[in-house]
This record gives structure tokens, C-alpha cells and sequence, in this order.
């Protein structure tokens, strides 16, 4: 195999939109880490520095990864799903704290933060096992197994803590759906998360109301179209119900305070103006400051290097999970924009190529990708400009952070890899 | 479907963000908000404010440097409070309370700790403000006045209210502007512009540079300096003659309509309301009541001109051709209003126009003032054209001066005595009306409005509007309002013998006492009827003495209204003190000594204390010892 032919095969919008994202994300990391004193954009000394010495990495890293045998991956998605595990299990002995959380291994110059890998290595063994012939999703056992595989790291993260990084396992349930599992589970997550978050806004009588009125009415109107299965329809309307006072029991007992006022944030539940002040000062500060930077941007931004928010630092974490505020402060409507548009862009071309895969392993694999990439845009960006609850993953490409960075990379390019060798399956 | 599930839910993600940010960027954008930008902190460095000189260059307020401590609470580090104090000479109970003050006001923002440190302690503390963080000193300027006269006409500044936020943008909490007077006309002119510095802070409100590089920021423009048409010298020599005395009194150039003086009694040193004593001044200034020293007579104080506005009468009639120089009227020591008889202190006998103005004859302008009305068809043609006559003088009217404050006084009209009598050529008269014609009545005027109507008599039929301002930064005013003649309704030709009258009054007439040596004045004496509320009963206070003039005679350079509350004839008071000030002017010096220094003595304080004084008291006394001159043909007060 030529390197040349693989140069053609692989898919070049992907590449160039991921080198494009690369390129923005290094400008507003520059800029958020910028100071008059710095002499030289490459001195690693300085996180854009550093951060361009991840970019480099990160490009040698698709030579390797493009280098290798396709067949290299599948085959040996087990073998790295285990040696991801034990890594992850390893931080509870060797693990070093930055920020409160135990997710690093000190390699002396730089800390490698296995979850990051975790996640590839997930996402090849999950599509190893659902594209296993022996494994039939509809089957209730194999159901059980598959999410397991996405589980068992998702928990040996969370006590990290790393909340965050284990919703990311999860988003990989969209794996499976793709693959046959039925889709009440999905109606069911979605009827939960909706009753959550109606009854916080709403409380549980008006919830009660609404679920016993829509049952009534599915009962009486589609009664002549067929008949209507009375006792799991109302069981289900009961469950709901259930489900809805215990809501309240988990939020005011169960939950911490600071979770409380996230969820009261976020669904703009606090009115009392002497509070929101106070929850703005504390657990609202990042996302308060957040919104206020992409406001005070406009429509074509402040301009490259004149975020003065940016500047006085008053976004915390602004280089890695609030990058995007940069974008907003500096650039506008127009840079936060063309972001969302990139990305929206990326995910559409990997649903179509991992659609185009004749080998099943390639196209789960693919799901996989789309999931985890999908998962950290749309919680990042949410968070950041408000409309979700705080919850700390980075932003794909953008955020400043070697072993996200580099995990995102390997993940993507295995995938092209993969896409460029879907013609040539069974040599 | 399956396969487009995915697809979907990123595609209403993008939208969704797209809304949202649209909504952040778009909608809830707003331009103006460096200013909210907690990042961006604009630090103002304030020019300093105009010089104000009088006409010859002399100078009127200046500038004197003042030194605050100021104190930010959050950045104040543990310090040696003992030492601290000791060198703020302030006991350690006031330091901490005026900290905890500060605190409670804003631990981020800056508050005076000490205001105004003299020169002395600012030098002495300069060098040691360094070892304590949190602590540093404000310069800032402060009014000097090189006079203690004008405090009317100069006004002064203060801080910025509310109001004057929510008016004008250009303020910033804590900012000075000129609150009445001078300083409030031209608080523009005198004001300069603040220049303005941004500053890029982090969020520890830490400075991190310029903001832009600097690119917004603004030099300050120096306040301009401006000259006053006042006359410093003529200013502070009335105001001594004023001592004890209330009323106004206004001198004007004729010839350009700029005002050489503008004397308010009682007033006040406008030192007082400056520095560390003001606020504890200015209550005692503005709660004194009765004697109202904030309160500029001159340009606000409304009352009946009296006999001097017998010469406006006189010219009306010469105007509308009633009389002529010579047509005589017989004053029977009085004159009739129906059955009833009126006194008059002329003398008595056949009185033509000239000796009716010199000996101030009752009977001789009400006849005329009767004519007046004969000649038209009906009472209210006869009084419209009576008004619109005394309005060409600028009386009844705010003038359009450059005056911070004024009165429009009053004019009568028809309107007024329809409503007063109904409407109906049977129901009001000439009789009915008559005190028009020696200045009672309905006629008020503020003493500007007098002097401004003296000016237009000494030029003959026109006047200029009066104004304060002369030049700034140099250059002479050009706005026409001020340069351009305005022309009363009477013709040249009358002037003279009214002028002629007048110049008799001096000479054999009502004011022969006043005469100075080498200046040939034509003035008018007055002597107004006083009246006041005391425990709601209307009761007659000694009279008010006025006194209008103009010198010299054949080329004017004054024009002058002098008016004293309770002074009693025109000539005793007003019109000394007028000669004397318009000696003053015109010579420079002072040749009657004696008058001089009994019009700088004699106070008219026991008269202002009477209807205070809760006892029976007599008004309009001859105590010659206690005031001036005796008379002997001086018109007396008219009993109507």
C-alpha cells in the first residue's frame, strides 16, 4: 500500500476542517494566555506554547496512526480497552491531584490524563463487541454486556472526581442505538430527563396534571384506531408520577447545595434577585462571566487580542473549558458562528462516512467517534454560553490540554483511517 | 430513521446554538458598554478650571491647590495606625470610623479620608503616603477669590446633584459645577473638558496596562478664561457703601449695555463657601430668612419704581402728542381722584413738564396720565398702547441677560383689569389706574431692569441688552443679543427735555444735596410706598428709598439704579450712595470725604429689625442724627 494512494483516500473536508478548528482553537488560546511580556509565541514557558508543541504531536501522531495496519485496530481493541482500564486503575495508586481531581500520571514533563485515552480505547472495544457475529443487540444479555463496556470506565472515573469525563461513556449508548437497541429506552431517558426537569420547574402537581391529561387522551383518542394497551400505559403514567416525587426528595435531600443552585441556575429557578446576585458571585461565576464576555463581543467581536474581559482574566479557565467565550468576546456573532457551523459541519460528514462503511466494526467505530466528539461540543458550548449546567469537559481541538488534544486527534484519524480503507476489507 | 436521528439532533444543536448566541450577541448587545466593562476603568484627570477677571483685567477667582487622602479599604494593608494618625494629626477613634465609613461605602472604590490638607502637610505627608498601601493623596483645585465682593454675580461651584447626572452625561459622581451666578452661565466656557484615561484591569482590579493602547483616550481641554464686564473696584466700594443696607443696586455702560456693577445687600465673602467650612456656611447663608443674603436683590428683587418711572411717563406723553414741554398741569399741593384728594409734596402751583420732574409732582403726571387715556377711544386701546410703550424699555420682561436667576417684574395689562374691574370701557379708567403714572402700583421692576431702563433714557431711545461677560480667553463677546441696539418706541426728539428734567433735578430739584463737582448728572429720585405681612396684618414700613441716574449728561458712561429697602426719601440713601459710586467711576476718587464716610457708617439695621422687634414702631422718622443729610426741598413721601 502506497503512501501516496492513502494520501487520496483518505477524506480530505474532515482533515481540513479538523486542522481548522486546530488553528482557531491555538489563535484563542493565544489569546487568552497572551501577556505584553511574552517574547516569542513559542515558548513553552507559556500554555500557547506549550499547547503548540502539543498541535505538533498531535500531527506526528495521524502519521502513526495512518502508518499502522487497519486490521491493527480492530484486532487489538481489546488488548488497549484492558490496558486502558488498568491505567485507569492505577491513578488510584499512582495518580497525581491537580485541581482536586486525581486524573494524571506525572511523566515529568508532561502529566498524561488516561481518561482522555480511555475514551478511544472504549470506543473500538464497544464496536469490537456489538460487531462481533455472536453478539445479537436484541438479546437482553448482550444488551447488559455492551453497556458495560461503556460503564466500567465511566465508574472507575467518576470518583476521580471527573464527572464530566464519564457523561462522555454514556453519550456512547448512541452506539448502540444505531445498532438495534430498541428505542423506548431512548423515549424512556428522554421522558425521564423531561419529568426531571418539569418538575423542578413546575413541581410535581402540575406534572401529576399534565402526565394523568395526556394519558386520558392517548386512552379516549385512540381507542378506535386500536386497542390500547390500558395497564402498561397507566403503569408507565404511574411510574412517571412516582418518578416525579421522588425528583423532589433527590434534589432537596440527595443533592448538595452547590448542585441545587446549578440546577436553579440553569433553569432560572431562583427569583429573589438578593440570591441570584449571590449565586452569580459563587457557584454562577464562570457561566455569569461567560455570557457577559460573549455578549460584550457583538457581532464581528472586539477584535485579535483586544477581549478586554479576556484580558483581565475575569472568565476563569478560559484556555481550556471557557475557550469559547474568548471566541465570543473577540471575534462575535461571526467567530462563534463559523465554530458552530465547523463543527455541525465535522459531525454531519462523520455520520455520512461512518454511514458508508461496508465493514460493521468501521461504521460502530465511527458512531463511537461522532458520539464522544458530539457529547464534549454540545455540553461545552452549552455550558458556555448558558444553557446547561456546569458541567467541566473541554471543547474538541480547542480547549488547551495535551492528552485531549491528542486523544481527540488519534480518535478521529483512526476513523479516517478506517473510512480510507473500507474498499479494501478482507485483504 | 435511524441513520437520520443522529444527523437531526446535531443539526437542532447547531440551531439551537445559533439562536442563542444570536440572542447574546445580537439582541442583548449593547455599544455603550465600556463603561459597565468591569475591565475597563476610566480615570479622569480634571483641568483646571478658567480664571475670572473683571473689565480691566484685574483678577476676580482664581485657583488654590487642595490635597485629599484618599483611601481604597480593600487594598489598605495591616499598617501602623498609631504612626499613621499621628502624621493625619487625627485621633484613632475618627481614623477607624472614618474607615469603617469608606468600607461601608465601597471597599473597591475610592473615599476622602481627610479632605483638603493644607500645603504644609501635603509636603510633609507626600513622602510617606508610599509605606502605606491603600492610602494615597488626590489633588485637586479649589476656588481662590481675590476679592471678597461679587458673591452674587460670581456664584459659586459645588457637586454634582442627581439631577445634574440624570440632565447632562458629561458629569461623573463627585464632579464640581458652577451652581449659581457666573460660574453656572459659563460653566462650560470655565469648566474645560476632563480628560480621560482607560485602563485595562484584571479581575482582581488590578491595573494591566492601557486599554487599546490608549486609542480612546482623551487630553483634558483647559478651562477658558473669562473677563466680566464688572468693575472690580466699583464693585467692592458699593458693597461697602451697602454695609447695613438691603436692596440692589446695577450700574450699566450705556453705550455697550455692560454691567460695571451688580451690588446685592446683604451679601456675603464668597471665600465662605469654599473649603473645609462650606456646607456649615452655606446653612447659615441660605436659613437666614429674613435678611436673605443668598438672595440677589439685584436681579431678582420686584418692587414699585416709584417717582423715576415719572420719566417713562413723561416720554409717553410726549410720543403719543398729549403733552408738549410746556403744557402745564396746577397741582393743588395734591390732586383729585374723584372726591377724594391726594397729597403731593411739590410745592404746589402751575407745573410744566420740567419742573414736574424736578420737583417729582404728583398732580402734574397723573394729569398727563389722564390725557393719555382722553386721547384714545377707549381705556383699554389707551392702556395697550400704555403697555407696549413701558415694555420697549425692558420693563416686565427677563431682559435675555447672560444673569443666572432674575425677575421679569410686572407691567399691567389690559387683560389685568378686565379681570380685575370686568371687561367693559365703564368699569376701569385712567382714575382707576392712576398710580401707573407715578410709579406705584402695578408696576414692578427689579433694579436691573431700572438701570437697564436709565441706560436706554442716557442713549436716547435705544439700550443694549445688559450682560455680564465682556471677553473670553481674550476675545471680546460678538453675540449679537449683546452687541446689537435694541430701539424703544419713542422718538429721539422727546429725550431731551425729559433729560433736561432730570439734569434739573440735581441742579434745583429733588436731589440738589447729591451734586458731585465737575459731573453733570441727570437722575431721578424715588420714594416707594412699603408694605408688609406682619402676623398676617398689612402693615406700612418705612419707605423704600430709589434713586436712578446717569452721567454725564451729554456723554454717558453710567447708568445707575440704586434701590434700599426701608432707605425712606429717594435722596437719602439711594442717591448718595449713587453719586458717590458714580464718582467713583467716572473720577476715580472720592472728593466729599464726610459723605462718604457717613454713607459708609450708618446702617439701616434698627429699621430692618422693627417689624421683628414684636413691638409698636414708628415708621419714616426724621432722626436726622442717626442718618443723613436734612432736607429741605426733598420730596417727601407721597400719602396716597
Amino acid at each position: 500500500m502506497a503512501g501516496k494512494s492513502l494520501l487520496k483516500r483518505v477524506d480530505w473536508l474532515t482533515v481540513l476542517i479538523y486542522l481548522a478548528l486546530l488553528a482557531i482553537g491555538w489563535v484563542n488560546i493565544y489569546s487568552s494566555t497572551f501577556s505584553e511580556t511574552d517574547i516569542s509565541i513559542f515558548d513553552f514557558g507559556t500554555l500557547h506554547g506549550k499547547q503548540f508543541f502539543f498541535i505538533g504531536a498531535s500531527l506526528a501522531s495521524i502519521v502513526l496512526v495512518l502508518a499502522l495496519e487497519a486490521s491493527f485496530y480492530e484486532r487489538f481493541s481489546s488488548l488497549l480497552y484492558i490496558i486502558a482500564m488498568v491505567l485507569l486503575l492505577g491513578l488510584f495508586v499512582f495518580g497525581k491531584t491537580i485541581a482536586g481531581a486525581t486524573s494524571w500520571y506525572d511523566l515529568g514533563f508532561f502529566n498524561l490524563q488516561p481518561s482522555e485515552f480511555a475514551k478511544v480505547a472504549t470506543a473500538l472495544a464497544l464496536a469490537k463487541y456489538l460487531s462481533d457475529i455472536q453478539t445479537d443487540i436484541k438479546r437482553k444479555k448482550d444488551q447488559l454486556y455492551a453497556f458495560l463496556v461503556i460503564f466500567i470506565p465511566a465508574v472507575l472515573i467518576i470518583p476521580q472526581p471527573d464527572p464530566g469525563s464519564a457523561l462522555v461513556f454514556f453519550a456512547m449508548v448512541f452506539v448502540i442505538f444505531r445498532e438495534g437497541l430498541p428505542m423506548y429506552y431512548l423515549g424512556m431517558a428522554i421522558l425521564a430527563a423531561l419529568i426531571f426537569v418539569a418538575t423542578l420547574m413546575f413541581g410535581t402537581i402540575w406534572v401529576s396534571i399534565f402526565v394523568t391529561l395526556m394519558v386520558v387522551l392517548f386512552i379516549l383518542l385512540k381507542k378506535k384506531t386500536f386497542k390500547v394497551p390500558i395497564i402498561p400505559v397507566v403503569s408507565i403514567a404511574v411510574v412517571a408520577i412516582l418518578f416525579s416525587l421522588s425528583v423532589n426528595f433527590v434534589f432537596n435531600n440527595v443533592f448538595e447545595q452547590r448542585h441545587r443552585d446549578r440546577f436553579s441556575l440553569w433553569l432560572r429557578l431562583e427569583k429573589d434577585p438578593a440570591k441570584l446576585e449571590q449565586i452569580r458571585k459563587t457557584i454562577g461565576y464562570n457561566t455569569y462571566q461567560s455570557e457577559k464576555a460573549i455578549e460584550s463581543g457583538g457581532f464581528y467581536g472586539k477584535g485579535f487580542l483586544e477581549g478586554t474581559r479576556t484580558k483581565g482574566d475575569f472568565v476563569p479557565e478560559q484556555h481550556s473549558d471557557y475557550i469559547f467565550s474568548t471566541v465570543g468576546e473577540e471575534w462575535g456573532f461571526v467567530g462563534t458562528t463559523t465554530v458552530v457551523l465547523l463543527f455541525t459541519l465535522i459531525l454531519l460528514r462523520l455520520v455520512y462516512l461512518a454511514e458508508r462503511q461496508k465493514n460493521p466494526f468501521s461504521r460502530m467505530y465511527g458512531y463511537g467517534v461522532i458520539s464522544i466528539l458530539f457529547i464534549h461540543y454540545f455540553i461545552n458550548i452549552g455550558m458556555v454560553i448558558g444553557i446547561l449546567p456546569t458541567v467541566g469537559i473541554p471543547l474538541p481541538f480547542f480547549s488547551y490540554g495535551g492528552s485531549g488534544l491528542l486523544s481527540f486527534t488519534i480518535l478521529l484519524f483512526i476513523f479516517l483511517k478506517l473510512d480510507s480503507n473500507r474498499l479494501k476489507e478482507g485483504i | 430513521m435511524k441513520k437520520l436521528l443522529l444527523s437531526s439532533i446535531i443539526v437542532l444543536i447547531g440551531i439551537t446554538f445559533i439562536g442563542r448566541l444570536s440572542y447574546l450577541q445580537i439582541f442583548s448587545f449593547s455599544p455603550d458598554q465600556v463603561l459597565e466593562d468591569p475591565a475597563i476603568k476610566a480615570i479622569y484627570d480634571y483641568p483646571e478650571r478658567g480664571y475670572i477677571y473683571d473689565r480691566n483685567g484685574k483678577l476676580l477667582v482664581g485657583n488654590d491647590p487642595a490635597y485629599d487622602v484618599m483611601v481604597i479599604p480593600r487594598e489598605v494593608k495591616p499598617l501602623d495606625t498609631l504612626e499613621f494618625c499621628k502624621l493625619l494629626d487625627m485621633t484613632k477613634e475618627r481614623f477607624v470610623k472614618r474607615l469603617k465609613r469608606a468600607r461601608v461605602y465601597s471597599p473597591r472604590l475610592p473615599s476622602v479620608l481627610v479632605h483638603q490638607l493644607s500645603k504644609e502637610d501635603y509636603a510633609r505627608l507626600q513622602e510617606k503616603m508610599r509605606r502605606f498601601p491603600g492610602f494615597y493623596i488626590q489633588k485637586r483645585s479649589l476656588r481662590y477669590y481675590d476679592t471678597s465682593a461679587g458673591a452674587n454675580v460670581l456664584g459659586y461651584i459645588s457637586e454634582v446633584n442627581e439631577r445634574d447626572l440624570r440632565k447632562n452625561p458629561y458629569y461623573v459622581q463627585g464632579e464640581l459645577t458652577g451652581r449659581t451666578g457666573v460660574e453656572k452661565v459659563y460653566e462650560d466656557s470655565l469648566r474645560g473638558k476632563k480628560g480621560v484615561q482607560y485602563i485595562q484591569k484584571d479581575r482582581f482590579n488590578r491595573d494591566i496596562g492601557k486599554y487599546k493602547d490608549g486609542d480612546l483616550d482623551v487630553q483634558p481641554e483647559q478651562g477658558k478664561e473669562i473677563s466680566l464686564t464688572i468693575d472690580k473696584d466699583l464693585q467692592e466700594y458699593g458693597e461697602k457703601l451697602m454695609h447695613g443696607k438691603w436692596g440692589g443696586i446695577v450700574a450699566i455702560e450705556p453705550s455697550s449695555g455692560e454691567i460695571l456693577t451688580m451690588i446685592s445687600g446683604p451679601t456675603y465673602d464668597p471665600s465662605l463657601l469654599v473649603g473645609r467650612k462650606r456646607s456649615a456656611n452655606y446653612s447659615k447663608l441660605h436659613y437666614d430668612s429674613i435678611s436673605k443674603p443668598t438672595f440677589d436683590r439685584s436681579i431678582s428683587f420686584e418692587k414699585s419704581p416709584g417717582s423715576p418711572f415719572k420719566a417713562i411717563n413723561a416720554l409717553i406723553a410726549l410720543q403719543e402728542g398729549v403733552i408738549t414741554p410746556s403744557t402745564t398741569f396746577t397741582c393743588h399741593h395734591g390732586f383729585y381722584i374723584g372726591r377724594s384728594k391726594k397729597g403731593c409734596h411739590c410745592g404746589g402751583g402751575s407745573r410744566n413738564l420740567n419742573v414736574g420732574i424736578y420737583k417729582s409732582c404728583n398732580a402734574y403726571f397723573v394729569g398727563a396720565y389722564k390725557k393719555l387715556f382722553e386721547k384714545f377711544p377707549s381705556n383699554a386701546e389707551a392702556m395697550d398702547s400704555w403697555e407696549n410703550h413701558v415694555r420697549s424699555f425692558g420693563l416686565g420682561s427677563y431682559l435675555g441677560s447672560d444673569l443666572h436667576t432674575g425677575r421679569p417684574g410686572s407691567v399691567p395689562t389690559t387683560d389685568l383689569y378686565n379681570k380685575w374691574y370686568g371687561t367693559g370701557d365703564k368699569r376701569w379708567s385712567a382714575v382707576t389706574t392712576y398710580s401707573n403714572a407715578i410709579g406705584q402700583g402695578e408696576v414692578n421692576v427689579t433694579p436691573i431692569q431700572l438701570a437697564n431702563m436709565t441706560a436706554a433714557i442716557a442713549n436716547r431711545g435705544h439700550f443694549y441688552t445688559p450682560h455680564i461677560l465682556k471677553k473670553i480667553e481674550g476675545k471680546d463677546i460678538t453675540n449679537p443679543a449683546f452687541t446689537k441696539a435694541k430701539h424703544t418706541t419713542i422718538d429721539k426728539k422727546h429725550f431731551e427735555p425729559v433729560i433736561q428734567g432730570m439734569a434739573d433735578v440735581y441742579k434745583k430739584g429733588t436731589a440738589k444735596y447729591v451734586q458731585i463737582p465737575d459731573i453733570e448728572i441727570a437722575g431721578k429720585t424715588g420714594t416707594v410706598e412699603n408694605f408688609m405681612v406682619i402676623d398676617s396684618v398689612r402693615t406700612q414700613l418705612t419707605d423704600n428709598s430709589v434713586f436712578v441716574a446717569f452721567a454725564p449728561v451729554d456723554n454717558p458712561k453710567i447708568a445707575i439704579a440704586v434701590y434700599i429697602q426701608n432707605g425712606y426719601y429717594g435722596a437719602r440713601y439711594a442717591g448718595h450712595i449713587a453719586s458717590l459710586l458714580i464718582e467713583k467711576y467716572i473720577k476715580g476718587e472720592i472728593t466729599r470725604k464726610d459723605l462718604e464716610k457717613r454713607m459708609l457708617e450708618r446702617t439701616l439695621e434698627s429699621e430692618y429689625a422693627k417689624p421683628y422687634s414684636g413691638e409698636e414702631f414708628k415708621i419714616n422718622e426724621y432722626d436726622w442724627s442717626k442718618h443723613a443729610l436734612k432736607p429741605k426741598t426733598e420730596e417727601a413721601p407721597p400719602s396716597i
